[in-house]
């Protein structure tokens, strides 16, 4: 359980564009005539992504009468689900470092450190520019390749605090690094080259 | 002997090779899929369970035999989901079916639907895969542009993939809590009965399965039964997908033969244990939830279901976490306790309360800011989480937090002594 809260500044309004209208209808359709709550999650995290990584209220009432729910109903998901961000983020980037054991034992807290130091002492607040945010999540699901980080829809994985700043930099720039391991590995195979299947470690075969 | 890469299932295990419809049936997918289908949905369900199969995403429950318990005539639809909300702290392997193996999921989805009568099939995929979920749509957009699934395809057998996600809660993990979660609720775990065969997915019968259980079906079925069950050993038959993070020189994910002595597998594919076998301090074979065993039970010790749960520990995910002798193991094990303390849904009272009261004590244990009595205290605690609540949450929680206790008591003992003897020092 984590403590969660809708944040006290909130915009007027919120509507989705046409193109994520749409988008929102076909999703619904995926599922049977009379249970389109099941798209609520869906819709809220496409709401998230058009409002600049945050969640706001507007946008909770929105999705609840496009469905056919309470509004309770909606606000309970986005308290629940601990990926809608009830308070606005970084622009350039919200960092999630995983911080659970397979990735602490292989250095995650130095990571966060490099969290405090560099982007605000504490997780959920942005940077003095308003750039960066971060927190702490739990399992990200890339243990083999930890520590690491997820901004956005990609991962950095294989950091350390050095590679991870580097990271942090790229998005500063605005040219962000290219995801997945950053000391070149290809996925989870393991690092100088696979132990199995070494037929099939070149593409085409 | 080592299992060879002709029984290996994940042969783009790590992305090499084209992932889409063409790299796949290149590997063997979606090869005259249409003769297994005629053979029957029994034919089927029974091969699979001849083949031994044990569920892959942790409990590790016979997937014929839950096959089986779907009823045959209905009236209400059928529907498989599939379990894509991989989180238990270790495992990631569900990730690399699904962005570099995709179509043997959408194959094994098709198969396991006809074989239950079903004609949908909604796959869960956790709210932060997102690029695996973006790479599962797509190859899933192939088969239904190459008439493999959908209505009216080539198989004879109209059948809907369709993909949903979450946002982020490790309980959606639970079939029940994914079911809620899936119909637009809080992921909070279902009292049962009625199991979800009888009463799941929108009041229908439905069955829940492991992303890796689906995937390995295609598979079975067009090599038999016989070639999968003589893999691994009785009762733990089969290829596996372990994972390898924690303190090893090359963490990896690699497919291996159930049964895989430990430490064969971290010398073959991890580059061992890093500083060397005897740098060993503890494992936990099965990701977070499984108790961890400390190097004297690893030497000989056998990866597979029946020899760790003798052990008190389990085979879970396979996902095997490795700490060396520099690890806080109270530590280690503080931090999944907050795991479990911050995924709790918060249904029942002993896993919401215990589940933050064991995080609570461990931190002050691992300053050693405790009394020796404590460590009763929290073991008896857990036992009091373990076995009452409505979910296995619990008892994930628990176990972790007794397997320390079990194997590391002096440690514990050691460090309060140590607090207790600087306090003292510094009074003085």
């Amino acid at each position: 359980m984590a403590v969660r809260r809708l944040y006290p500044d909130q915009p007027a309004s919120f509507s989705f564009t046409a193109a994520n209208a749409a988008w929102a209808q076909a999703t619904i359709a995926k599922y049977p005539p009379g249970k389109q709550a099941s798209a609520v999650i869906p819709l809220l995290w496409r709401a998230q992504e058009q409002h600049e990584g945050w969640l706001p209220e507007p946008a909770m009432r929105l999705v609840a009468d496009m469905l056919g729910m309470a509004y309770i109903r909606v606000y309970e998901i986005a308290t629940f689900y601990t990926m809608f961000q009830l308070a606005p983020v970084g622009k350039k980037a919200h960092v999630q470092v995983c911080g659970t054991t397979p990735c602490m034992l292989r250095g995650a807290e130095a990571l966060v450190e490099v969290c405090r130091k560099r982007i605000h002492h504490d997780p959920h607040h942005l940077s003095a520019d308003g750039d960066f945010s971060w927190e702490e999540v739990e399992c990200l699901g890339v243990c083999a390749n930890a520590p690491m980080v997820q901004i956005w829809k990609d991962t950095y994985e294989d950091l350390t605090p050095a590679l991870f700043e580097k990271v942090l930099d790229g998005f500063a720039s605005g040219r962000p690094p290219k995801p997945g391991s950053q000391i070149g590995r290809q996925a989870s195979c393991p690092e100088g080259g696979p132990t199995t299947l070494k037929d099939y470690a070149k593409a085409g075969k | 002997m080592a299992l060879q890469d002709k029984d290996r299932i994940f042969k783009n295990v790590y992305g090499f090779q084209d992932w889409g419809l063409a790299g796949a049936r290149a590997r063997g997918a979606w090869d005259n899929t249409k003769a297994l289908i005629d053979k029957g949905h029994d034919w089927i369900i029974t091969e699979v369970r001849n083949s031994g199969l044990r569920g892959r995403g942790g409990a590790g429950f016979p997937t014929g035999l839950k096959w089986s318990f779907m009823p045959k005539n209905d009236p209400r639809p059928s529907y498989l989901v599939i379990n894509a909300d991989e989180s238990e702290p270790g495992s990631c392997k569900d990730r690399e079916i699904m962005r570099h193996d995709p179509h043997l999921l959408i194959e094994g989805a098709l198969l396991a639907s006809f074989a239950m009568r079903a004609h949908a099939c909604y796959t869960y995929v956790r709210g932060e895969f997102i690029r695996e979920r973006e790479q599962l749509q797509a190859a899933v957009d192939e088969a239904y542009a190459a008439r493999l699934i959908g209505k009216d395809n080539i198989h004879g057998w109209d059948f809907d993939f369709f993909i949903h996600h979450g946002a982020g809660a490790y309980i959606c993990g639970e079939e029940t809590a994914l079911l809620e979660s899936l119909e637009g609720r809080k992921g909070q775990p279902r009292l049962k009965p009625p199991f979800p065969a009888n009463t799941g997915l929108y009041g229908a019968p439905t069955t829940v399965n492991n992303v890796e259980s689906i995937a390995v079906v295609g598979d079975i079925l067009r090599r038999g039964a016989t070639w999968f069950s003589g893999i691994g050993k009785p009762n733990n038959t089969g290829t596996k997908l372990f994972q390898i993070s924690g303190h090893v020189e090359r963490p990896c994910v690699v497919e291996e033969e159930m049964g895989i002595p430990l430490r064969e597998l971290l010398e073959r594919h991890a580059g061992g244990v890093r500083g060397g076998w005897d740098n060993l301090l503890a494992v936990i074979p099965g990701g977070s939830s499984m108790p961890l065993l400390p190097a004297a039970v690893c030497q000989d010790l056998a990866l597979d279901f029946d020899t760790l749960s003798k052990l008190k520990s389990g085979m879970g995910t396979a996902a095997v976490i490795v700490m060396d002798k520099s690890t806080d193991v109270i530590a280690a094990i503080r931090r999944i306790a907050y795991f479990y303390k911050h995924e709790s849904c918060g249904q029942c009272t002993p896993c919401r309360e215990g589940c933050g009261w064991m995080w609570r004590v461990l931190q002050r244990m691992e300053r050693g800011e405790a009394d020796k009595r404590e460590i009763d205290l929290l073991f008896d605690v857990t036992k009091q989480v373990e076995g009452h609540t409505i979910c296995a949450l619990g008892d994930a929680a628990a176990w972790p937090v007794q397997g320390l206790i079990r194997y590391f008591r002096p440690e514990m003992e050691a460090r309060i002594d140590r607090y207790h003897a600087a306090q003292k020092q510094a009074a003085e």
